[in-house]
């Protein structure tokens, strides 16, 4: 087992190899202040707008994959062994990359300040080599915000631009990036800094694992997509810092027969396909959270780890009926999600303990899931009310139920006596839903804050259920958003 | 009549070209002042405010642990400032560095300067401040219970007596409802990078939409002339009136901290203190009165606007005034009271943007349709084509006479191109067949004066250099947000000279070149600056032309540019040679150019005059869907059809009014400005404060410029202003879900307030029960 004291990634087909990285060292500083490239801006600090948008080169299981982060919340530590692309590198000479030349031609900017990170978003989409649907050059897009154009002509270069045949520098470049990244490869626990202020990345799990017992006053980090606002908005001093990212193991996602079993460092975007096939509503609350640039980074673990109260998986997870492994050394414990949400800001984790697995069952014949999420904006917002229902039929009888929510308490929570009360509801009675619909203003006393007022948090609970149900039963025509597309 | 055709003949203006800056845009190189190579030694500079507190008096403040923080070099407080300590844009008011006392939560009170901005920004955290806390006005019904002193006097338009009109007309209404504020979210944040200059002068790079008043407001700070001040600005990463006053706090405090250490000196706001510290656009509470007839014409309004306004003037009085003259939008109120309070609040004071005020005031005309419209029960697009100017009347409420009225062509051809009364009759089956979900559909007209109705902020300059080679410069005192102005400027340039917009070099705005401008902003940067520009361009063509006349003996009548080159009867010769020639010749090649708007006039005492040039003219039909259990809402359909006169340059124009109709859209629906109790934003960054994004946008929108014979005034080239209208077609949005809200009920009024946020339509649908 080797141990290497620098940070190592590949720019503009040559190695970067940094010995003295402070461990809260963010990338858009690193990119503005150290290397001084200003194409990329400071938007918002805090991974909303896009604007800082770049490309990160990463090879998966082989294949080299681009995809678009936040650079004002990533931590330079998180480049280790992947390719950093900014928009200052896409122009050859004179012309312009096909992203680029699409903006121009369809007047897709206006003041220009978000501007290179559209252009990086579309960037990661002209490389995947997919011929997009309008909706899905917005959903990739949705994490880049603009103020003057009102989108039109954005979505149109990318149309444009984007048609499934990369034929650019990168896509010819491929296999020789892919080379040179498999080379980065070394296989080595990073550690950069000292034992009192650092900033490690263990390749292996093992090392992980005590690293971080040995420091349970570390800050353990898989995206940054939350811990990056410590450092840009709190201004915390976090002067040891774990990245679990480098760990492959833990990147893994199994589909078994019964279940779907996630890796902590598993991305949304690498865990994606496997929850998406446990149900429809899954997709869509995954397709909604975040932005693609927070998927790349950001994990199930870290959604769960960090214990907010209005995480858009936890819900979905607790009503699946998902269990958690957390490790400490050597030692692994499971228990079930729901009880790992003690009160808020606690969570049943021990110092030095880290969020391991994730076992997720898939849905039994007989049981129906709905799962929505209500926030002012569809796409990437922040939910006021994240609901998620498993129903146990016995023909048209409910025979019990899970039902937990996000934002309706101090911590992602069931509904007790909205289950209980389920319990023998007949799908075809409505009369028969109300006291579980009225039971969730017992289960939950809600807050109001600048998200949602209380009462509407408890109306739009009780609107939701009564909405599941009648989907359940066979309503159609229940949503403002496509109906439950079926997932491929 | 074929000269004045063929006098409107033109190469380049007209042309869709790119936005200048669209080939840097996407390549990252456009330069923002956060990008410009910093001056050796710069030093930064970052406000501090206390945590908690919105008003009271500064109790003690204690710095010494920010000034021995790593990395600092000084703390500048109120005493330190040697001139005035005020950036108010017209009436004071708004101290740089808090004196004594705080007025909102986040005023700021002190600012550190350190060698890196993250040493400045972590040393604003370690100051002690405490306030004798005061309970502060947050809202306008706390700043009428405190009776705070206005920030204004009250103001109203009156024709008739509106109040008996009102209680003797057949029908009337009587209600109240809010309209929120909004947050600018320019992507690009505050931003200034002062640079010191010999004898104590001093060099600002800013972001902002007006210069010269950033120029004298720093002279004053440092109590020097104004010659001493340069204020410049090649562009900003977005505006919307957020950098027209809200610029010169950031560039008067990096200005004072260059003078403090002799170094250059950058102020640049983190995103959070950016949407705390700097204003927005006033949310209102409506209160009002209105009768009507059972053809569902309006008889008499008498309505109040009750806006809040913040802690101080800023411009607000001009704003409360522009919403009044936008009461009516496109309708003749026969009798009218339109009234403001402009109340003081603690609350950042809020300020201009697009629109400013005027969208405030045409949302209340559109929901006093609809309102009619379900009171009477007729179609809210028959109510409305019932009430425009010109069926019964063509004075506005402030004695303009409306001379150029087009909202019924416009409306009459959205009517048809929409399909509106067919999807009338589908949403109305729709709507009996579905329970959950309910739809809603809403055509409405936008009439928006152009010009500021400070009549003497009418004018504008511009600055024309040709070179020997034939190059050109250009310069004017317009500032560049993203709207192409500079494109536009070129464009007329470069049609009076023959030659290509690419030929011509856009400069950089700064005070040193054109002086004592006015902002950028009333949607009037290409009318004023494009007409400076074109005055500065003619008078030097004419000298060429009396030189190549003489040259080559040809009557002026025959000396012509284009394509490059000057012909002069049979002559011909490159346009850089005419300029060598013409320079060998001792003929000046420079010229500046200035442009004053006529015919407008307004006494403001009377409330009667002219205050607009013109109208610009536009409509929407927007179609959307709502949950009846959630609120949830989306917008299904947008059909908009705009006046831009003769376009200067339709994708650019396009731009606009695509990008309008949206961030009004914003403004209506998913933007939000939450304050709690003690005057605390809450909604303060992207994550909490949401402003559209794509997938807001309807899959099926469909825009398109009117087919206009021009501007029935002598603007520039026959065109509209076109920055500002836009921002109201989407009124559209916000009342098809008022019709939508409507249909759960028919015959009820939904109490819905601005934004219909999921929450506000989820309460309005609940509240008809």
């Amino acid at each position: 087992m080797t141990i290497r004291a620098s940070i190592r990634f590949l720019r503009r087909g040559k190695i970067v190899d940094l010995a003295h990285v402070p461990p809260m060292r963010t990338v858009l500083d690193y990119l503005r202040l150290d290397e001084r490239s200003r194409g990329t801006k400071e938007g918002c600090n805090e991974g909303d707008c896009g604007a800082c948008t770049v490309a990160l080169g990463v090879l998966k299981n082989g294949k080299l994959v681009y995809e678009p982060v936040n650079a004002c919340i990533l931590l330079v530590g998180q480049l280790d062994g992947k390719e950093l692309v900014t928009v200052d590198d896409l122009a050859d000479g004179d012309t312009l990359h096909p992203v680029q030349q699409a903006l121009v031609d369809t007047h897709g900017s206006q003041c220009g300040f978000c501007t290179p990170g559209f252009v990086m978003s579309l960037f990661t989409l002209y490389q995947s080599g997919k011929a997009p649907t309008r909706e899905e050059i917005a959903t990739q897009i949705a994490g880049n915000l603009c103020r003057c154009t009102g989108y039109r002509p954005i979505i149109d270069a990318g149309f444009a631009a984007c048609t499934g045949s990369p034929v650019d520098r990168w896509a010819k470049g491929a296999k020789e990036a892919a080379r040179q990244l498999a080379a980065l490869d070394d296989g080595a626990d990073v550690f950069v800094g000292t034992p009192e202020s650092f900033i490690a990345r263990p390749a292996q799990a093992a090392t992980l694992a005590r690293l971080t017992a040995e420091n349970p006053d570390a800050t353990i980090v898989s995206g940054a997509t939350d811990v990056g606002l410590w450092i840009t908005k709190q201004m915390r001093q976090l002067p040891k810092i774990i990245l679990t990212g480098g760990v492959t193991s833990l990147h893994a996602v199994e589909m078994a027969k019964d279940r779907v079993s996630l890796g902590a460092a598993a991305t949304y975007a690498e865990a994606t396909p496997a929850l998406s096939s446990i149900d429809p509503d899954v997709a869509e609350v995954l397709r909604r959270l975040g932005s693609t640039q927070v998927r790349a980074s950001g994990t199930v673990g870290g959604n769960i780890a960090n214990g907010s109260p209005i995480g858009d998986m936890p819900p979905m997870l607790i009503a699946l009926g998902a269990t958690l492994t957390l490790r400490h050394g050597d030692t692994e414990r499971a228990l079930l999600l729901e009880n790992f949400f003690i009160a808020y800001g606690k969570q049943d984790r021990k110092p030095g303990e880290l969020v391991w697995r994730i076992d997720v069952p898939k849905l039994k014949r007989g049981e129906a899931f709905r799962a929505y999420k209500i926030s002012k904006r569809f796409d990437q917002d922040i939910s006021a009310v994240m609901a998620a229902f498993k129903l146990m039929l016995d023909g048209r009888t409910i025979s019990s139920a899970r039902i937990a929510f996000g934002g309706m308490a101090a911590t992602p929570k069931r509904g007790a006596q909205t289950e209980a009360a389920l319990q023998g509801a007949s799908l075809d009675q409505p009369a028969s839903w109300k006291a579980a619909i009225a039971a969730l203003a017992k289960d939950f006393q809600p807050i109001s804050d600048m998200r949602a007022s209380a009462t509407y948090r408890i109306e739009v609970a009780q609107g939701l259920l009564k909405k599941a149900l009648m989907e359940v039963a066979g309503a159609d025509n229940t949503r403002v958003l496509a109906h439950r597309k079926a997932v491929a | 009549m074929a000269v004045a055709r063929r006098s409107l003949e033109t190469k380049t203006v007209g042309k869709t070209l790119a936005h200048d800056s669209a080939a840097l845009h996407v390549q990252g190189s456009a330069t923002y002042i956060d990008d410009i190579r910093e001056p050796d030694g710069l030093v930064h500079v970052y406000p501090g405010f206390a945590k908690d507190g919105a008003l009271g008096k500064i109790k003690s403040l204690d710095l010494t642990a920010v000034t021995s923080a790593p990395g600092v070099l000084a703390v500048l407080t109120a005493k330190d400032v040697p001139g005035l300590n005020d950036c108010a844009p017209v009436f004071g008011g708004d101290p740089i560095l808090a004196d004594g006392r705080i007025m909102f939560h986040g005023q700021v009170i002190f600012a550190v300067v350190a060698e890196t901005r993250e040493a400045a920004r972590r040393a604003t955290q370690l100051a002690k401040v405490e306030i004798a806390v005061e309970k502060p006005a947050v809202t306008v019904e706390d700043a009428l219970a405190a009776k705070t002193k206005d920030v204004g006097d009250p103001y109203q338009f009156v024709r008739r007596d509106a109040a008996r009109a009102v209680a003797s007309a057949r029908h009337s209404v009587s209600e109240s409802f809010r309209i929120g504020g909004q947050e600018h979210f320019y992507l690009e944040g505050q931003v200034s990078l002062a640079v010191p200059e010999e004898h104590g002068a001093v060099t600002v790079h800013c972001s902002t939409q007006h210069p010269s008043e950033v120029q004298h407001l720093v002279a004053h700070m440092l109590h020097l002339q104004a010659s001493m001040v340069t204020v410049e600005c090649r562009r900003m990463g977005g505006a919307f009136g957020g950098k027209e006053s809200q610029a010169a706090q950031w560039a008067c405090l990096a200005a004072l901290a260059a003078r403090l250490t002799g170094r250059p000196a950058k102020c640049r706001l983190d995103r959070d203190e950016d949407m705390m510290l700097t204003g927005k656009r006033h949310d209102f509470r409506v209160d009002y009165k209105a009768g009507f007839d059972a053809s569902g014409r309006v008889m008499a309004v008498d309505v109040d606007f009750l806006a809040r306004c913040g802690y101080s003037a800023d411009l607000s009085n001009a704003i409360c005034d522009r919403t009044m003259f936008h009461a009516d939008n496109a309708y003749f109120y026969p009798a009218a009271r339109i009234a403001t309070r402009r109340l003081r609040t603690n609350t950042v004071s809020n300020t201009a943007f697009r629109g400013f005020g005027g969208p405030q005031g045409m949302l209340f005309a559109e929901r006093l349709m609809e309102v009619i419209a379900i009171r009477t029960g007729h179609d809210p697009l028959d109510v409305r084509k019932a009430n425009l100017y010109g069926v019964k009347g063509d004075v506005t409420p402030y004695g303009m006479k409306v001379e150029d009225n087009i909202a019924p062509a416009i409306i009459a051809e959205l009517e048809a191109s929409s399909d509106y009364r067919v999807r009338r009759t589908k949403i109305a089956r729709f709507n009996a067949k579905n329970l959950v979900l309910k739809k809603g559909i809403s055509l409405t007209p936008v009439k928006f004066g152009i010009s500021f109705t400070l009549t003497y902020l009418n004018q504008a300059g511009a600055l024309v250099h040709i070179y020997t080679d034939g190059s050109v410069h250009l310069n004017h005192g317009g500032t560049e947000m993203g709207q192409g102005l500079y494109t536009k400027v070129a464009q007329v340039v470069a049609e009076e000279f023959g030659i290509a917009a690419s030929d011509v070099r856009i400069t950089a705005t700064t005070t040193g070149k054109v002086p004592n401008t006015s902002a950028t902003a009333a949607s009037s940067g290409a009318d004023l600056n494009g007409m400076a520009a074109k005055a500065a361009a003619a008078t030097i063509k004419s000298r060429l032309i009396a030189f190549a006349a003489k040259q080559w003996k040809v009557p002026k009548s025959r000396v012509r540019f284009e394509g490059g080159k000057v012909v002069a009867g049979k002559h011909a010769v490159a346009f850089g040679e005419l300029a060598r020639q013409a320079h060998a010749a001792r003929i000046s090649l420079s010229s500046t150019g200035y442009y004053a708007t006529p015919k407008i006039h307004w006494d403001r005492a009377k409330a009667k005059g002219r205050p607009f040039f013109y109208f610009a003219y536009g409509a929407a039909c927007s179609e959307v869907t709502i949950d009846t259990l959630t609120g949830e809402m989306t917008v299904d359909r947008v059909d908009i059809l705009h006046d831009v006169g003769r376009s200067l340059n339709p994708g650019l124009d396009i731009g606009q009014v695509e990008g309008g109709f949206v961030q009004g859209m914003g403004w209506l629906t998913t933007e939000e400005l939450v304050f709690d109790d003690q005057g605390r934003l809450r909604t303060h960054a992207p994550s909490t404060y949401k402003i559209p994004c794509a997938s807001d946008v309807p899959a099926d929108f469909r825009v398109k410029l009117f087919e206009s014979r021009g501007n029935k005034e002598d603007t520039i080239y026959r065109s509209k202003a076109v920055g500002e209208p836009p921002l109201m077609l989407g009124i559209s949005v916000w009342t098809a879900i008022f019709d939508a809200v409507a249909a759960c009920k028919p015959g009820i009024i939904p109490q819905l307030d601005a934004p219909a946020t999921p929450e506000a339509i989820l309460r309005a649908v609940k509240g008809l029960a």
